[in-house]
Formats: structure tokens, C-alpha cells, sequence
């Protein structure tokens, strides 16, 4: 048996670890069970968020600049009159000077893409039958950027020139028609114009599917009677949550109207933030408790071992060395259960997701497991062992070494 | 010849500033020179234990001077009097006291880790000579509850001796042994008190063990009743 090569707090630590091999292994369960429950729950609740985020933002802009509303005004405001305004009744109209705003949205920090729409509200015909749809003159580079387009092709690609359409699958289902196929769609203003389906999209959401109609921004002008102009400007940021401070200092140096998806799905934000916030709770409940353990079985240790720890304050032991020893002991339990629990959580993962399926078939979740949460959790897990280990610590080295070799 | 434990009306009292206080020692003046071989003899709670915890600089007396090795120790702090505990005194305890976590071996290379941090092989090869000497080769890398008492004892001795110290306190090494092992052991203290030069402080309640040392000095009620020479 080779000379032990670790110092010698480590070396008396992880004995009195193995030493007490049941308590040691409980304990170690309990952090195992506590890190994993974190990892996963995190995990878990993190790609949940991502899924309903990406579902609910795959098919919209974070940011949407549009006009001022139109509203009536008195043209004498006199204070001892009384008058009844009535709301105005909104027109489509175009952003004033948009190029220009386009290129202030392009100019601020965190946002990723700006793509000019020209959006308004037009009938597809084909034979008798007639289906209420949104026209939606875009840039394609511009405005797959903003909704990757490419990805929910079911016929064709994202591509628009000329009077070329693509529609989406529940409208090419009540028109019955399909690429190649020709469909006549006329504005509210009495425009028209027979459009060639090139290509058929599936955004997983029915309603879309059955209302866009992309054609080129030229086109939709035309058909809804704004030469030259855009009815919205629809922006993509970093980072989702940046968007209404995004969407705050648009409105400000822009005097538009402009709303972020945190405004339009309020109740989705809160939705969130009550989900996150129950993570939080969860995962704090879980760390106290686990704490409450580490602590718990080191006070005991210290009981257990308070002969041994005479001993070695009799060999030359300094306090601060014993108390060493039993911090580690707390940061050797946190780190190994913190490894352990990383990969329960990761066997977890990979079970479940196996075992719940959306309606499509696919994973409910994805097993992967982020670095970044398996690593801030294992750092939390040893912290807290460490500081678990303060109070048993503390006693150990307080301990006088005649009492505890008489104990 | 050179005194290792100087005491000058040495004082030990519990329950200091209490209606319950009780002073267990009563002014104490005792030398031990180097290399002496000296019994502390006396009744159960005549205070031989407390002295040797004051001498082993386990417990800091209430009044009077301790100096071991030529340090006065009053105005020490705790890590000063751990450093000169840890460089100059050896305890053998009446049971024995080893780690059970630890081999043989490990227990008695246990100082020098303390002192050096990690176990090196001088160390080891120290260890292994006492472990040797105590006769004990073979048992190294036994735990301590797969020894008997005799050679847990022997362990605890070599344990003491592994960094030569200056100073051996002893609480009664024999006192949970047979006579046959009790005359073993009391042997190779006394064996290696000549041979190392370690002054050594035994107590003991056995008369045939006490009349075998230098020196003994009889403790009774706190206070030294008797001091005799070989």
C-alpha cells in the first residue's frame, strides 16, 4: 500500500467520509436527489419556456413599428364646452418617411433584423370560392430573418418575385389548389390581380395558414393602394426580453406607434415569469433542505468524531486545520453529489423525454442537458456544502482537545 | 543538565468566576531535565491527569509559569502553543487513541503529515523503522480495531516517538493492559527514553513500574506530597 499522497485535511476528511460510509452515502443521496431535482427542473422548465417562446414568437416580429392612429381633435379647445369625440375610423396607411425609420431600428444596439412589411386585408377568389386573407408584401431575405420562412415550406422556397404567391396550406386546402396553381386576390379598394402559387408554408398555426398570402412588397402596394410605402416595420433583437426596451427607445426617437411582443402577449410574459418564479421557490426550497442535511450529518460527525479530533489537536493540529477538515467534508460531499446529481439529471432527461411526446410525436423536450445550468448548479452545490459545513465546522474547531479525548 | 518542562507554582482551577470554582492543583513546582524518566504517581483525583494536560499544553493553567523546552508559555497563543506541542511533546494515551480510519502505518506517520502537510518518505521510512522497532512489522496496514490492545499501544508509542521528540507524556500506557504486555510496554519506553534521549513523564498507578524510573513525584489533593529518586 503506497504512502497516502493528498494533504493532510483532504486525507483526514475524505477517511472520516469513508469511515462513515452510511451516513456518507445518505447524504450523498440527499444532495445527488437535490442537484438532480434542480438540473432537471431547470432544464425542464428553461426548454418548456423556449418551446412556448418559439412557437408563439416563430410566426411574429419582437418589435412591430406601425403609424400614429389617426385620431379626431377639437379645433377650439374651450375649456366651457362640453363635445363628444368620437374615435376615427383607422385607414391603412404608410409609415411616414420609412426608409429612414428602417434605418434607425437598424441603427440600435440588440437588434438583429429590421424588414419592412406592406400588410393589409385583401379576398382570394378561385371559383366560388372566396376566402378572407392577409396580404403580406415582403423582402424575403429581409423577412425570413424576422420569421424563418424557410423552415415551414412545406412545396417550394421562400422566394417572391413578380405576381408570385406563396400561401399557406389551410388556405390551399379551401381554395383547393396547389403550386403551379393560379388564384385571383382582390383588396379591399377593388384591386386585383391573379397571383401564381409558387410555394406553400405550414407555421403551425392554422390561422396563419389559412390568412397569409406573400407576394412581393411591389405587388402589395399596388393591391392595396400605398405606392411606395410600408404599413409596418417588423424588427428581430438578440434577446427576447430586450424587446420592449427596444420597442421604448424606437417609440421615443421614432414618434410611431411601436408595441414589442412583451405588450401584445402580456399575459404569455406573466405566464412566464410565474413559471420562473416557481422554479425559483422550488430550487430554493430544495437547496435549504439540502443544506439542512449536509449540515445535519457533519454536526453529527463531529460528534461521532470528537476523540479523533482530540487526538489531532494533541499531535499538533491547529483549530483552523480541524475546522478544514470539516469544511471539506461539506464541499467533497456538495461537489460529488453535485456530479452525481448532474447525471441523474441528465438519465432523467433523456427517460422522460422519451416518454412524453407532443401531439405531433415529437419529444415534448429535447435530453440535452446545458452546460451552464449543470455547471452553476454543481458551483451552488458545493458553496452550499461548504457553507452547510460552517456551523459543525466552527464546533469542531472550537472543541477542547482534553474534553474531546475524554468524550 | 537542561530542564525540558519547567513548572513554577503551577495552578489549575475549573469553574473560574463561579460560585462552583475548584482549584484541582495548588501552586506546583516540578522540573523535568532532558532525557529524565520520571513517574507521576498518586490517588485517582489527586490531579496527575491535569498536570500532564498542562505539561502536554492541552490546557493553559489558571496562574503560575510552564515553560517546555526553554519557552515560557503564558503568553503563547493557541497556534504558537500548537506549533510547540506539535514540535516537542508526544502523547501515549491510556487508550491507546489511534485514528481507526488510518493503518498502523498512518497513524504513526500522522505527526509528520500534521507538520509537513502531506506525508513524505522520510516520513514513511521513520514510521516503518518504529513500527519495526515496537515489533510490529507486518501489521503496518492493519487498521487499529484488527490489532490487539498490546499492539495498538505499541502503535500509539511509536506514533509518539516518530518525530523524536524532546518530551513523551504518558496517561497511564499500561493501565488497561495485562502485566505481561503492561511489562512490554513499559519496556520499550524505557528503551528508547535511553536510547533517544526523550525525557519521559509517566503516569501511572502501578508501584512495580513506578519504582522502575528515575524519578518519582507523588501528587496528592492538587499538591506534590513526595518526590523520590532511584
Amino acid at each position: 500500500m503506497a504512502r497516502p499522497k493528498l494533504p493532510f485535511e483532504f486525507l483526514v476528511a475524505l477517511r472520516f467520509l469513508r469511515e462513515g460510509r452510511m451516513q456518507t452515502a445518505l447524504i450523498l443521496l440527499g444532495v445527488t436527489g437535490g442537484v438532480a431535482v434542480i438540473v432537471f427542473l431547470s432544464q425542464l422548465i428553461s426548454q418548456l419556456q423556449a418551446t412556448i417562446i418559439d412557437r408563439v414568437l416563430g410566426s411574429q416580429a419582437h418589435v412591430v413599428m406601425r403609424p400614429l392612429e389617426e385620431a379626431n381633435q377639437r379645433a377650439l379647445n374651450d375649456p366651457a364646452s362640453i363635445a363628444v369625440i368620437e374615435p376615427r375610423a383607422q385607414r391603412l396607411r404608410s409609415i411616414d418617411q420609412w426608409e429612414a425609420m428602417v434605418k434607425l431600428a437598424e441603427a440600435q444596439p440588440r437588434v438583429v433584423a429590421v424588414s419592412p412589411v406592406v400588410s393589409g386585408p385583401a379576398f382570394a377568389l378561385r371559383g366560388r370560392a372566396s376566402k378572407s386573407v392577409a396580404l403580406m408584401g415582403v423582402d424575403a431575405d429581409r423577412y425570413r430573418r424576422i420569421v424563418k420562412m424557410d423552415g415551414y415550406m412545406t412545396r417550394g422556397t421562400f422566394h417572391v418575385e413578380g405576381t408570385n404567391a406563396i400561401i399557406g396550406i389551410e388556405l390551399a386546402k379551401d381554395l383547393g389548389v396547389t403550386v403551379g396553381d393560379k388564384v385571383f386576390v382582390r383588396a379591399a379598394g377593388g384591386r386585383d390581380e391573379l397571383l401564381q402559387i409558387t410555394g406553400l408554408f405550414d407555421i403551425g398555426n392554422k390561422d396563419l395558414n389559412r390568412r397569409w398570402v406573400f407576394t412581393t412588397m411591389k405587388l402589395a402596394q399596388s393591391l392595396l393602394d400605398l405606392p411606395g410605402g410600408v404599413s409596418n416595420i417588423d424588427i428581430t433583437v438578440t434577446d427576447i426580453f430586450d424587446a420592449q426596451d427596444v420597442s421604448e427607445r424606437l417609440q421615443a426617437g421614432s414618434g410611431l406607434t411601436v408595441e414589442s411582443w412583451m405588450t401584445t402577449n402580456s399575459q404569455l410574459l406573466a405566464a412566464l415569469r410565474n413559471q420562473t418564479v416557481s422554479n425559483n421557490l422550488i430550487r430554493s426550497f430544495v437547496i435549504v433542505i439540502v443544506a439542512l442535511g449536509i449540515s445535519s450529518v457533519l454536526v453529527v460527525s463531529v460528534v461521532q468524531k470528537q476523540k479523533e479530533i482530540g487526538i489531532l489537536r494533541a499531535m499538533g493540529a491547529s483549530s483552523n486545520r480541524i475546522m478544514g477538515i470539516f469544511l471539506l467534508q461539506g464541499g467533497l460531499v456538495g461537489f460529488t453529489g453535485a456530479l452525481a446529481g448532474v447525471g441523474l439529471a441528465w438519465g432523467l432527461l433523456q427517460f422522460f423525454s422519451s416518454v412524453y411526446r407532443t401531439g405531433d410525436g415529437a419529444p415534448l423536450f429535447q435530453p440535452h442537458l446545458d452546460t451552464g445550468i449543470a455547471l452553476s448548479a454543481a458551483l451552488i452545490a458545493l458553496v452550499v456544502g461548504v457553507l452547510a459545513a460552517l456551523i459543525p465546522a466552527r464546533r469542531a474547531a472550537k472543541m477542547d482537545p482534553v474534553q474531546a479525548i475524554r468524550a | 543538565m537542561t530542564a525540558i518542562v519547567a513548572l513554577r507554582d503551577l495552578r489549575k482551577s475549573y469553574g473560574v468566576g463561579t460560585p462552583v470554582e475548584t482549584e484541582v492543583l495548588h501552586g506546583i513546582d516540578i522540573e523535568l531535565a532532558e532525557g529524565e524518566f520520571c513517574a507521576l504517581i498518586g490517588p485517582s483525583g489527586s490531579g496527575k491527569s491535569t498536570l500532564l494536560n498542562l505539561i502536554g499544553l492541552l490546557e493553559r493553567p489558571t496562574s503560575g509559569d510552564l515553560a517546555i523546552a526553554g519557552s515560557e508559555t503564558a503568553g503563547l497563543n493557541e497556534q504558537a502553543l500548537t506549533v510547540l506541542r506539535g514540535r516537542h511533546i508526544g502523547f501515549v494515551f491510556q487508550f491507546h487513541h489511534l485514528l481507526p480510519a488510518f493503518t498502523a502505518l498512518e497513524n504513526v506517520m500522522m505527526p509528520s503529515i500534521i507538520e509537513q502537510g502531506v506525508a513524505t518518505a522520510d516520513a514513511e521510512a521513520i514510521a516503518h523503522d518504529l513500527l519495526l522497532r515496537v515489533g510490529l512489522k507486518g501489521h503496518e496496514h492493519k487498521k487499529a480495531n484488527q490489532l490487539s490492545g498490546g499492539q495498538q499501544q505499541r502503535v500509539a508509542i511509536a506514533r509518539a516517538l516518530s518525530r523524536s521528540p524532546r518530551l513523551i507524556l504518558a496517561d497511564e500506557p499500561t493501565g488497561n493492559l495485562d502485566t505481561h504486555t503492561a511489562d512490554d510496554i513499559f519496556a520499550l519506553l524505557r528503551e528508547f527514553n535511553r536510547e533517544r534521549g526523550s525525557a519521559c513523564l509517566i503516569v501511572t498507578h502501578d508501584p512495580r513500574l513506578a519504582a522502575r524510573c528515575d524519578r518519582r513525584i507523588e501528587l496528592v489533593d492538587g499538591r506534590v506530597a513526595h518526590v523520590s529518586s532511584s
